[in-house]
Order: C-alpha cells, then sequence, then structure tokens
C-alpha cells in the first residue's frame, strides 16, 4: 500500500495523546491508592491539556487524508452514521468522545471539583469518574483505529489480531515515554518519574515481543489470491503483457509504496532500532541519571521510530489488486 | 430480487478497447458519473479515471501460448465489501437492481472502500475528489427515452464482437444466466466469498473430432477409396447369396 503522511502522523499522534492519558489515569488512581505520591490537580490538568494536543494534531493530520479539506466540515459528521458496519465510521465517533473526556478530565482536575461519589473521603474521585470512561474511551480508540486495517481481510498482512495487539502497546509505550518526560519536566517526585518510565520500558520491550511477533507471521504470509483466481485461468504460467494504460492509474498510485524492497528492508531495521532499542536505552540511562533531557531525547527518538514502525505497515501490506498491475 | 451484471465472453473478447472508450465516452458526459478527468491525455504518460480496463495476459510458455484479452470493471458484488465499510453511507448497493454505486454527494474521498475491493475496480478521480466506479450505465438502462434495444450499458452496445452480455443473473432464464450454466461462466477470486454479479466465460478450445471410419466409410457414400478386404478361399455366406 501507499503509506499517506496524513494516516501516518494521524495514527502515531493520538496514539501518544491516549498513552499520555492512560499514563496520567494511572498516576491518579495509583496516588489516591497511596501507592504513588498524590500530585497536584494542576498536574493532570496540564497532562491532558497536552495529550488534547496530540489528539488535536491527529485530528489535524486526519484533515488531509479526506479528499477535499473542506470535506470536514461539509461531510465528515455523515462519516458518524455508518457505526453498525464501518469501523472507519466507529474511529470518527471515538475520536472526538475521547478529546471530549480528555478535555473533562483537564477541567475538572483545573477547577478541582470535588464529590465523594464512592465515599472514600478521598479528593479527586470526580475527576477519577471521568478518567474511568477516559479510559474506556482510549481502549475504544486504539481498537476501532486498529480495526479499522485488521478487518480489511484482503490485506492479510493487516487482518490480524496483532494489528490490534500493536496500535494499542505502541501507542501506550510512547505514551507512557511521553509521560516519563513530562513528569520530569514538572519536577515531581522521582517515584512518579520512575513509575512512568518503568512502565514506558515495561511497554516498549513488550510492543518489540508483539511487534516482532506480526513480522514473523507476516514474513511467513501466504497469499490467498493469485493471479490465476483472478483472471479464472488453470495454468501455471500465466504473464501479464498490458494492464489497459501507460501512464499508470490510481491502481498503480495507491497500492504501492514505490520503493525497492532493499529500501523496504532497511525501514524495518531502522524503526525496530528507533522505535525499542534506542529509547530502552535512553529511559534507562535517563531514569538513572535523572536527567530530563535524555528522557525527551528517548521520547523524540521513540516517536520519529514510529513514523517509521507505521511508514513500513502500511508499505508492507500488499493488496490482492496487484495482481491486475503487474505490467505496463 | 433482481441483479444485473455482466458476463463476459473471454472466448470472443478481442482486446480492442471499444468498451473501455465507449464507456469513457459515456460517462464523462453523463450527469450522473461525469466528469472523468485526465491528465495529459495526448502527452507523456497519460493517466485518468476509467470505469474499464482491457488487460492483455499470456498463458503458457512459447510456443504453446495463448493471450487472453481480458475486460475488467466492478462485478458489482452480490456481497460487496466495499459497501459496509464506508464511513458515510456514500457507498451503497441498491436494492432494487443490485448495482453498487458511489454518492458523490456523501463521497468524502477516504479512499477506505476501494482498499477493501479485491478487484481494483474502484478509482478516485483526482479533480473531483471522490470515489469512482462503474455504475453499468444507470442512467442509461431505464432511461425510457431510448430505443428499447440501447437501454444497455455503453460497454455491451459498443462491443464489435458481442463479448459483453447483459442482464440480470438471478433470472434463470436470462441470456446472461443461460450462458453462465450452459457454457461454464466463473466468477473471480472465489476464495473472498465476494459472490461477483459479473461472470466470464472462459476460453473454448474448437477441436474436429473425426474417426477414420467416418472419412473412408460412412461419410464417403462413393467408397471411392474402394477398399476391400482380401478374399478367403473357403466357403462363406457370401458364396451363396451372390
Amino acid at each position: 500500500m501507499h503509506p499517506a503522511f496524513s494516516v501516518i502522523f494521524l495514527t502515531t499522534l493520538i496514539g501518544v495523546g491516549q498513552g499520555l492519558f492512560l499514563a496520567l489515569f494511572s498516576a491518579q488512581a495509583y496516588g489516591m491508592a497511596k501507592l504513588l505520591p498524590a500530585q497536584s490537580g494542576s498536574f493532570f490538568a496540564n497532562g491532558s491539556f497536552l495529550a488534547l494536543l496530540f489528539l488535536l494534531g491527529g485530528l489535524f493530520a486526519a484533515v488531509f487524508h479526506l479528499g477535499k479539506p473542506s470535506y470536514m466540515f461539509t461531510r465528515a459528521w455523515r462519516g458518524m452514521t455508518q457505526w453498525r458496519t464501518s469501523w472507519l465510521s466507529r474511529e470518527l465517533i471515538a475520536m472526538p468522545a475521547m478529546m471530549g473526556l480528555t478535555f473533562l478530565y483537564a477541567v475538572f482536575h483545573w477547577f478541582g471539583w470535588e464529590v465523594d461519589l464512592f465515599g472514600w473521603h478521598v479528593s479527586g474521585q470526580l475527576s477519577l469518574a471521568v478518567g474511568i470512561f477516559g479510559v474506556l474511551g482510549a481502549i475504544a480508540l486504539f481498537v476501532c483505529t486498529a480495526m479499522i486495517y485488521a478487518a480489511v481481510k484482503f490485506l492479510q498482512e493487516w487482518s490480524s489480531p496483532l494489528t490490534v495487539v500493536n496500535y494499542f502497546v505502541l501507542g501506550t509505550a510512547s505514551g507512557f515515554t511521553c509521560a516519563t518526560v513530562y513528569a520530569s519536566y514538572q519536577g515531581v517526585e522521582p517515584e512518579l518519574v520512575h513509575f512512568f518510565g518503568g512502565w514506558a520500558i515495561a511497554l516498549t520491550v513488550l510492543g518489540l515481543i508483539t511487534r516482532s511477533f506480526s513480522l514473523l507471521r507476516n514474513a511467513r504470509i501466504k497469499y490467498k489470491s493469485t493471479v490465476q483466481t483472478a483472471i479464472g485461468v488453470r495454468h501455471t504460467q500465466v504473464q501479464q503483457k498490458a494492464m489497459g494504460m501507460m501512464g499508470g492509474s490510481y491502481n498503480t498510485r495507491e497500492y504501492s509504496h514505490g520503493k525497492t524492497g532493499a529500501f523496504l528492508k532497511s525501514v524495518k531495521w531502522i524503526f525496530l532500532v528507533l522505535v525499542f532499542v534506542i529509547p530502552v536505552i535512553l529511559l534507562a540511562l535517563g531514569l538513572s541519571a535523572d536527567h530530563t533531557a535524555l528522557l525527551l531525547l528517548a521520547f523524540m527518538t521513540q516517536y520519529v521510530g514510529l513514523l517509521f514502525e507505521r511508514w513500513f505497515f502500511f508499505a508492507q501490506a500488499n493488496h490482492p489488486q496487484n495482481l491486475y498491475y503487474q505490467t505496463i | 430480487m433482481t441483479q444485473l451484471a455482466l458476463v463476459i465472453d473471454l472466448n470472443v473478447c478481442v482486446g480492442c478497447h471499444a468498451c473501455v472508450t465507449s464507456c469513457k465516452q459515456w460517462n464523462t458526459s453523463s450527469e450522473k458519473a461525469g466528469p472523468l478527468f485526465d491528465d495529459r491525455p495526448y502527452g507523456e504518460d497519460p493517466t485518468g479515471t476509467f470505469f474499464n480496463r482491457v488487460q492483455t495476459y499470456e498463458i503458457g510458455c512459447f510456443p504453446n501460448t495463448e493471450t487472453l484479452h481480458f475486460p475488467k470493471s466492478c462485478l458489482h458484488c452480490e456481497d460487496a465489501p466495499c459497501v459496509p465499510v464506508c464511513p458515510t453511507g456514500a457507498s451503497h448497493k441498491r436494492a432494487e437492481d443490485g448495482i453498487v454505486l458511489v454518492d458523490y454527494d456523501k463521497c468524502i474521498g477516504c479512499k477506505y472502500c476501494s482498499w477493501a475491493c479485491p478487484y481494483g475496480a474502484r478509482e478516485f478521480d483526482e479533480y473531483q475528489k471522490v470515489m469512482k466506479k462503474c455504475t453499468l450505465c444507470v442512467d442509461r438502462i431505464y432511461d425510457e427515452k431510448l430505443p428499447e434495444s440501447e437501454r444497455k450499458p455503453a460497454c455491451v452496445l459498443a462491443c464489435p464482437t458481442s463479448a459483453r452480455l447483459f442482464g440480470d443473473v438471478h433470472d434463470p432464464e436470462s441470456q446472461v444466466s443461460v450462458a453462465i450454466r450452459e457454457q461454464g461462466g466463473y466468477q473471480l477470486m472465489p476464495e473472498w466469498g465476494t459472490k461477483p454479479a459479473n461472470h466470464y466465460l472462459p476460453r473454448r478450445k474448437t477441436r474436429m473430432h473425426i474417426h477414420e471410419d467416418e472419412l473412408v466409410r460412412t461419410d464417403n457414400p462413393l467408397k471411392k477409396e474402394d477398399i476391400r478386404h482380401g478374399t478367403s478361399d473357403d466357403v462363406t455366406l457370401d458364396d451363396w447369396l451372390m
């Protein structure tokens, strides 16, 4: 498939936003359970505004995936109507919902609104309740985003539960790395920075495992369609001689990355190093030395790596329609 | 329930592209589907939006090769995978006649439907920024201003060898159903379960089966070759009769 930068930025940016939200919520929950030092409302409010910025960045990138950016205002609302059948439609519902909940979570923390909802006599119960919905929203958005790809059975590289697992784990890992940087910049207790950082490392390692599984799966994939089933001729030797046009078409542009196999392979190794290896090392160093700049570098490396990862994710998928477009 | 479709006879198609050009001509000037834009139509690397393409395949190894001309357009699948994925409902399958259409006023150009089509039947229009596909000339086949014989898709009318048949594949007695049933009509990529409505008729070899006996005895009234068996010295029934 042709990797579109709009979708690459959309999926990676909202992944960071959702992961950051999950990190902030877990810090609040742990803080209320007295497992971690409790933080001020402004810590969570600013953090969720940061998460909201990532989500908005993703939304901005998504605008460029539409035929015309103006469709965002004139037609995109229709995209919420087919949620019964379309995962893309479900994502179009889950994304604003997640943004709204992140915004509410930030507002409740900012103003410090308190209600003793659960009778625990601890502050932050109202924002925790909003946060629970936010967690459900974040998970729903991860599932919707990944299912857009996993639900297309023709793209066999994507059509696997591993796609959903990877979107969730990689997004959460980058979000926790971002939370580590944020907590370190805010100068909060080292326990919290270590909590975020420890989970960032754990999730990144988990991501390496799950992503490697999908790489291994895709390396030995058997394609269901062949040129024989495509044209319905039973012969071992079938060769296309003409695709019906000379200057290319949508079919030759949209379904191929247009790069060499060696380029594709190099991108794979680049993302494996940038997403997993370097961030884990930098996170470990930054946490042990309590060095904010190293943590920031870890996040930036991981994010750039995720752009490569997402490019590879799209480029690796081989569409059966390419069987009809093998030669001019 | 009606399911309109095309049946394409690969035994007859000569790869002339008349269906491609007539489709483009009809649909680019149609109010419903057009215009279908082109870039550099007379320059280097011309490219544009088409609903129909004729491709050419070579089957076998030289010298035992065969050329197959293969027209490909939307197959109007009965279980069309491009329809449920559309987030806006722009991509739809008509209940009354089974034609899969795109509502250009609802399409947001996200291209998701084209990912969900294993046949590459949909093409994105780079100027109108919406997804386009074969409409089975829906603006022609119901047009009562046209004589009844012309209420067919443009490609069917244009085909000089009548390789394209048009009709209801759910009516067992229709021309298309009979052709599918009696001439081995098949669907493309059956492994995906999309149930394409369009069918293809395979190439057929016409071979004469002539028995030696037909040449030298039965079909030769003059017995010109004058074949006689060797005679026997023994007394046979013939000696008594003749």
